[in-house]
């Protein structure tokens, strides 16, 4: 073992007739050294600054005349969905290897959690996947409710379910209309912002904001809905299914979209499975796994809803589950409009929960309590919970460490998107580059997410 | 306390030290024109006066102004807000820039939305010496102007630090109208009109973070604010589990400094 | 989840079968959870996968946390799910501290499950604990040159002071 390590340490690279350096005998994937250091000092020289990715078995078939390109797309480029930047082993237009590389919109999100009571945590943590923000505030609220063990009345659960849905639609019209763009479908960018637009129109409306809206606290919503809402909502959701018709009459059956997403990107079933794949995609594959039936949580029991299957697995099956369940979250929204129950919107707890303004004035305990939460915090007694959640990629699953104090000790967030990227070299390999545009498409990756 | 105001400037700058004159003689000239009262030479030297050099200048201004292709620098959040102003509702090409260059070297404006990581900040740093010249930036959002909410290891305090920035965008994120209302203004401030700023308005200069001195940039403030940074530049990158930078450099001084009257800053004179 | 009484049941299985792998358990929040030896993780989550009944073929999510000042003071936490039944349990591997000079290690389980690949780098990335045999360990989310361990808990959080001006009474508001 060690005598491959010195082969490996001092051998010159090979200069190829293109410019790519390749080591003789060297596959970085087979051998294992021994001791830990040696891995990190071998793997940060070695990889840093060469032109050729890992190489598999592939690779030693060929012969020095055949070209292997090293294409870099990215960090900035128009059709990675973010600041993604992936190295691509090319030869002629077949991708031979595929290595993304993260982190340039890593904001330290986690770490900054750790300094900041639970309540002002919930602000960072919407920040993460940003354009599932109330997805990222019902795993964090929700995970601390489970820890504190407390039961939140059924209005809040009904409004937390109404507008994680809302955003679930808004997530997938942003990915709709982005992945038409890529694939040259510029209209649908606009049809599918129009739409998304009015969405924000009802989240302004609920919260004051339209994005990152800090609208679930722990213990239930910051505030009830205005008079009107429900009626906007009713209006809303009876006038998309004919917004997502517009939208199949455009794509589904396009010769253009058909050849291009039709049959590419297959992975089976079992080997997403391995690579922890959740979300769209493991149900493209024929998987019905949807944590909002298989588990439910909040008020997803109550109501009726399908979940949409599909059989290969390919791009078109992604796209085709998508736009069902855009579909079906409408669905979700009329049940809980029509049957939103009376009540408050924030559990009774005043050691977690603010008291209503109107008692500060006449109310001592009232007094005492607002202050000590707004300037300390509610404490979590000490424990580790792990809460997953159906997000619109997938599991989206927060974990967080209590000390005891009033603030997390360590706050993970399971990212779906982060996870779901490491599928994209299985999809890849062996297909033109275009469809790895396509692939990347239909992955929906959010950089935020995948970065935090 | 008396509050003075600079007096706002009307629309249509006339440099020239006889603004009034030079006017009035336009004014009877041009009303020659229409008589048809000028002859050969008179309106050949008519003409020739009009498409004077300021009035080039203003023709480019104009036309840089209205169609600026924006870079698309979509880094986090505030991205999906850019592409809503480009969406059908705020419209940003009924400003003529609707044309978004994926490429920095056809892009005039960077539009650096979203937070700038450490990791990210060389790559926008060599987008920006991509752009050729004229080009603008537009911060939009907290964490590009000032690192946001976001006070920790993996975020640069602001785009400012390695970057000049035109206008900063407040919001997190800024509403699509927030960010056209950047936009109009440094169109405004390309065609020759910036907005006079609130420290001109509000007759506020001296409330910058290093003058402390009698609100007047001194040469003595300047240094020192030099010398710090030298000092946080020589103490080098922060060693492993060693916070680099504000711990270690000297701060600016705590005592408050009497200021008896309020004084102004010589024109220009502030960073 | 498997409760309490399941839980035993399964520690009690599985020392049977990998004899001082397991080290501790708890049931909390609904949830359970086996403390593991680092050197056995490998046989522990392959028990956990293969053994008919038991069959939590999904590992949800690889992460690392930071106990300190408690001991041992690290943590890989490996969330497995059971597909079937929908069962969740979490197995930790507590790491100690091995000073300052050295980097505390764990054998990667990436070969047998794809989905640990990332993660693992992640964990390395943000505590500097090294898994053994994993094919390409190096940071995937800080620059590659960084140097530190961010999310330790003796790591500073970083940023800068807001530095506020004192002058701001002399500056004329609204209000004056």
């Amino acid at each position: 073992m060690n005598e491959t390590e010195e082969q490996l340490r001092d051998e010159e690279p090979v200069e190829l007739p293109t410019g790519a350096k390749r080591h003789e005998n060297g596959n970085m994937r087979g051998s294992a050294p021994a001791h830990g250091r040696d891995i990190v000092a071998r793997s940060s020289a070695e990889v840093i600054g060469t032109s050729v990715i890992e190489r598999t078995d592939a690779d030693d078939s060929l012969e020095p005349e055949q070209e292997l390109m090293t294409v870099n797309l990215g960090p900035h480029h128009p059709a990675t969905h973010g600041v993604l930047r992936l190295l691509v082993s090319l030869q002629g237009e077949t991708v031979i290897d595929l290595k993304p590389i993260m982190g340039y919109v890593h904001t330290g999100i986690e770490k900054n959690c750790e300094d900041k009571s639970y309540w002002k945590a919930i602000p960072f943590v919407e920040r993460m996947d940003y354009l599932s923000y109330f997805f990222n505030m019902q795993a964090f609220c929700g995970c601390v409710e489970k820890m504190l063990e407390l039961e939140i009345p059924p209005r809040a659960k009904y409004l937390r379910v109404i507008h994680m849905e809302l955003n679930r639609l808004h997530s997938h019209l942003v990915w709709l209309g982005t992945s038409a763009l890529d694939l040259g479908a510029m209209s649908m960018f606009f049809y599918c912002f129009r739409d998304r637009d009015r969405i924000l129109d009802l989240f302004e409306m609920s919260s004051g904001q339209r994005m990152h809206t800090r609208y679930f606290q722990v213990g239930g919503v910051f505030e009830d809905i205005p008079v009107g809402f429900e009626q906007k909502v009713k209006a809303f959701c009876a006038e998309f299914p004919t917004r997502v018709d517009q939208f199949e009459a455009l794509l589904t059956n396009n010769e253009i979209f058909l050849q291009r997403t039709k049959g590419v990107g297959i992975v089976e079933r079992e080997r997403l499975k391995a690579l922890g794949v959740t979300g769209p995609l493991l149900r493209a594959a024929g998987e019905p796994w949807d944590l909002r039936k298989v588990d439910p949580y909040l008020a997803y029991g109550d109501f009726d809803f399908d979940i949409p299957i599909g059989t290969v697995g390919d791009g078109w099956d992604r796209f085709r589950c998508r736009i069902q369940e855009m579909r079906e979250s409408v669905r979700i929204i009329e049940q809980a409009i029509d049957g939103l129950p009376e009540g408050p919107v924030l559990a009774d707890d005043r050691k977690i929960v603010l008291p209503p303004r109107h008692e500060l004035g006449t109310s001592m305990e009232a007094l005492i309590h607002h202050f000590k939460l707004v300037t300390e915090g509610f404490r979590v007694p000490p424990g580790e919970c792990y809460y997953p959640i159906e997000s619109p990629r997938g599991e989206l699953g927060c974990f967080i460490l209590a000390d005891g104090s009033a603030k997390p000790a360590r706050v993970h967030f399971r990212d779906p998107s982060f996870v779901n990227l490491q599928s994209l070299r299985d999809m890849c390999v062996g297909e033109y580059i275009a469809d790895m545009i396509q692939n990347l498409a239909m992955l929906d990756p959010v950089l935020g997410g995948i970065d935090r | 306390m008396k509050v003075e105001r600079e007096k706002i400037r009307a629309n249509l700058p006339l440099d020239e030290p006889d603004a009034n004159k030079s006017l009035l003689v336009r004014q009877m000239r041009a009303r020659d024109l229409l008589r048809g009262d000028i002859d050969s030479a008179d309106l050949e030297k008519h003409v020739e006066e009009a498409v004077l050099a300021t009035r080039l200048d203003k023709v480019l201004n104009w036309g840089r102004a209205n169609a600026i292709f924006p870079a698309t620098f979509g880094l986090a959040c505030c991205a999906i807000e850019m592409m809503s102003v480009v969406s059908p509702r705020y419209d940003i090409a009924r400003f003529g820039a609707e044309a978004m260059r994926a490429s920095p070297r056809q892009a005039d404006m960077l539009i650096l939305s979203g937070r700038v990581s450490i990791k990210m900040a060389p790559v926008v740093r060599r987008l920006y010496d991509q752009m050729l010249e004229p080009k603008w930036v537009v911060s939009m959002g907290a964490c590009s102007s000032s690192g946001g909410m976001f006070s920790n290891y993996a975020v640069v305090q602001g785009a400012d630090k390695f970057l000049p920035v035109d206008i900063h965008v407040p919001g997190c994120p800024p509403r699509p109208e927030a960010l056209l209302y950047g936009f109009n203004k440094l169109q405004r401030m390309i065609m020759g009109n910036p907005e006079i700023g609130w420290r001109t308005r509000y007759s506020a200069h001296g409330t910058e973070e290093w003058a402390r001195d009698l609100g007047k940039v001194t040469d003595d403030a300047r240094d020192a604010y030099a010398a710090a940074r030298d000092i946080a530049e020589a103490a080098g990158p922060p060693a492993s589990g060693q916070p680099g930078g504000p711990a270690d450099v000297p701060g600016p001084p705590q005592e408050r400094v009497d200021v008896p009257e309020r004084s102004k800053v010589e024109e220009g004179r502030f960073i | 989840m498997p409760d309490a009484p399941g839980l035993e049941l399964i520690r009690g299985e599985l020392n049977d079968a990998h004899p001082d792998a397991i080290t501790g358990s708890y049931f909390e929040h609904g949830s359970a959870c086996l403390i593991c030896d680092p050197v056995q993780i490998r046989d522990v989550l392959a028990w956990l996968r293969d053994t008919p009944g038991q069959e939590y073929t999904f590992l949800a999510s690889v992460h690392g946390v930071d106990y300190l000042p408690a001991e041992p003071r690290f943590g890989v936490h490996y969330e497995l799910l059971n597909m079937a039944r929908v069962e969740r349990i979490r197995v930790r591997a507590a790491l100690e501290d091995p000073g300052p000079d050295a980097l505390p290690e764990i054998p990667t389980v990436s070969d047998e499950w794809p989905t640990a690949d990332h993660q693992e780098r992640e964990v390395y990335d943000f505590f500097g604990i090294v898994f053994t045999g994993h094919p390409d360990l190096r940071r995937i989310l800080m620059p590659e040159d960084y140097v530190g361990w961010p999310q330790r808990r003796d790591f500073p959080i970083g940023g800068e002071p807001v530095i506020f001006t004192n002058t701001e009474r002399d500056v004329p508001g609204w209000y004056a």
